[in-house]
């Protein structure tokens, strides 16, 4: 009798279903799977220690590349862990803006998940839809923030300035003629707001869309039907959090649960999966791209009938105007200290968590009472996830592993931090 | 449910356990001796009271420069803050009396909507710990973690190996000693046909200074909100 061996192969790191830079060793019987060991860590940027040796608000930024493709979401963690320690209110205005840029987040970030994943199951002209709705709603980052994906928007105190009143329009190119230019600017004569309406009016029926090439395909359903199941008694031990938790039929969402900013005076539902399969997870996150456009569309209606600042008034977290600075001392000094040194922040420890798009995302800061943060924690739920991998994909076919990688929404940036 | 009442409920439960049990920010911290980590947790997952059935995080601290600034506060300085030097040390805190590492962890009930923060203390000449893996299964790569930016060990812990840090890594980067440029850079050698480690030759350099102002200016503010 011949001597059968088991097969290794090495998954990764450079694999473009890896999403990133995940090394996958995967121990093999024929085409099945025995057990997979993940090594991850190629993508450790030190952020954590990288945020002790520099004062709070330097670190805003590194939110953003934690998980790149939530952004705004890390920094609303982050920001709100500070806010926290210093006792710092918010205004309400500021508080809905946050809330209506996490929502856009989500949709990104689903949008993102959404066509990758299809892309990894064979799918490709998903990705394609996906990625034209993802480009509006980059640029509502880029009219808020100038930059399209690390905004960098979330400060402590409030958000960095207000609603654009006129939303950037496309300019004639090479490629776009006039006529073609005014087409495609059509909904951008107004201001963000009404930019971000429009998207709302048109969202819905773009989720239709994909829901109609995807969710009683025959073929997604072959690749995603009871494939990867997590019981929900498992899933809470592994300690699954966001759609991963709800796809296994588990009612649990921080929005809800525990509120923060103001998604206690929002209406929206949680859905929940059934039998917590891939395909479960998928129908979880198509239903939570619908309840963020109804979320967005509720932080419209009430920012247009409710103008206010933005940014908290204590000028010792939050700068003070430039106008201001060049007429009154105090002000100038206000500016001079925070931009050089910053603001020291009481001594304690918090931990703030937020339902970020992939689950839960916390941020255990430790202060000693100066300028830097002692330690900075961020608890990622992609890392969590991937933790349970091994676990998800034994058993299971070769192709298979890429299905149930991709329905975690890993993304290295947070996994690695 | 009401954060005074769990606290309330812990304090009974574990009495005489506990070397620190008090509500700031609206969130419970207990301290537990090392040695009782594993009996402490058990009881916090199992007993009806408590259903911690998530270990949403373990983490460690490291207090060996806690308290510690850069630059003089309280006193007009003769000269100015060089940049790129090396750090100048100054206590402006009393210094630190626990023992320099703790590891921390996260605990949510997802049956009582509650949150838990235990911390526990270890001496830095037993730097080992019960695992909780067997508790919560999730807390297994958080251990890993702690174990590689740390150097602290989990006993009974089914694999502990390194996880973010490059295969044959020395030394434990998130310890405060550990400085923040590394120890080793990488790069390709040409003439050699692979990649080489030399030590680092960037000088580290601090553009801002950290400093620890007494002053108290947000503390009114904060201990407003801590009395509604």
């Amino acid at each position: 009798m011949a001597d059968l061996h088991n097969y290794t192969i090495n998954f990764g790191p450079q694999h473009p279903a890896a999403h990133g830079v995940l090394r996958l060793i995967l121990d093999m019987d024929g085409e099945t799977i025995k057990s997979g060991d993940p090594h991850i860590g190629l993508l450790h940027r030190g952020t954590e220690k990288l945020a002790e040796s520099k004062p709070y608000n330097h670190s805003i930024g590194y939110m953003d590349r934690l998980d790149y493709v939530s952004m705004m979401c890390n920094e609303h963690a982050y920001v709100k862990g500070i806010e926290k320690l210093l006792g710092v209110d918010v205004p309400e205005r500021a508080q809905y803006i946050r809330v209506m840029f996490d929502e856009i987040t989500r949709i990104l970030n689903h949008l993102m998940w959404l066509g990758a994943h299809a892309l990894d199951i064979g799918a490709m002209s998903v990705f394609l839809y996906c990625f034209r709705e993802r480009e509006d709603l980059l640029d509502c980052y880029e009219a808020v923030s100038g930059a399209r994906m690390h905004a960098a928007y979330y400060r402590p105190g409030g958000v960095y300035r207000d609603l654009p009143d006129v939303m950037p329009q496309y300019e004639a190119s090479r490629w776009h003629n006039d006529k073609q230019t005014a087409k495609r600017n059509e909904n951008r004569e107004g201001s963000l707001l009404d930019f971000i309406e429009d998207f709302c009016a048109r969202f819905p029926g773009f989720v239709d869309e994909y829901e109609t090439l995807l969710t009683d395909n025959r073929i997604w359903k072959q690749r995603t039907v009871d494939i990867g199941i997590v019981s929900p008694e498992r899933a809470i031990e592994l300690g699954f959090t966001g759609p991963m938790l709800r796809g296994s039929g588990v009612e649990w969402d921080l929005r809800k649960k525990q509120p923060y900013a103001v998604y206690d005076k929002l209406d929206f539902d949680i859905p929940i999966g059934v039998t917590g399969d891939c395909y479960d997870r998928y129908l979880v996150r198509v239903e939570e791209l619908r309840q963020s456009c109804k979320l967005i569309k509720q932080c419209v209606d009430w920012l247009r009938a409710n103008p206010g600042p933005v940014m908290s008034d204590n000028h010792k977290v939050a700068p003070p105007k430039r106008e201001v600075m060049k007429e009154d001392m105090e002000a100038m000094i206000h500016h001079f200290k925070l931009f050089t040194e910053g603001y020291c922040v009481p001594e304690g420890e918090t931990y703030s968590a937020i339902e970020h798009p992939k689950g839960e995302f916390g941020v255990y800061l430790v202060s000693d009472g100066s300028n830097k943060p002692y330690r900075l924690k961020v608890r990622a739920s992609g890392f969590v996830h991937i933790s349970a991998l091994n676990e998800m994909i034994s058993g299971h076919m070769l192709a298979d592993v890429v299905t149930i990688l991709s329905s975690q929404d890993i993304v290295f940036g947070e996994v690695d931090r | 449910m009401d954060i005074a009442l769990l606290c309330a409920r812990v304090n009974e439960r574990f009495c005489g356990l506990l070397q620190y049990c008090e509500i700031h920010n609206g969130e419970l911290t207990i301290e537990v001796p090392a040695a009782d980590i594993h009996e402490v947790c058990l009881s916090l997952r199992n007993e009806s009271a408590f259903e911690f059935n998530q270990c949403i995080d373990v983490t460690a601290v490291d207090y060996l420069q806690y308290g510690i600034a850069e630059w003089e506060t309280n006193d007009s300085s003769e000269k100015g803050f060089e940049r790129a030097c090396e750090r100048h040390r100054v206590n402006t805190h009393e210094t630190w009396t626990k023992p320099r590492f703790a590891v921390v962890y996260h605990l949510l009930s997802l049956e009582r909507n509650h949150r838990i923060r235990v911390k526990c203390f270890l001496e830095e000449d037993n730097l080992a710990l019960s695992s909780v893996v067997d508790i919560w299964a999730s807390a297994n790569w958080f251990e890993r973690e702690v174990y590689d930016m740390f150097g602290i060990t989990f006993n009974d812990h089914p694999d502990l190996r390194r996880l973010l840090t490059d295969y044959g890594f020395i030394g434990h980067p998130f310890r405060r000693d550990f400085p923040l440029s590394g120890h080793v850079e990488m790069r390709y050698d040409a003439k050699a046909g692979r990649v080489v480690y030399e030590p680092v030759d960037i000088e580290p350099r601090v553009t801002v200074p950290k400093v620890i102002r007494a002053d108290n200016r947000y503390q009114s503010n904060a201990n407003l909100k801590e009395g509604e």
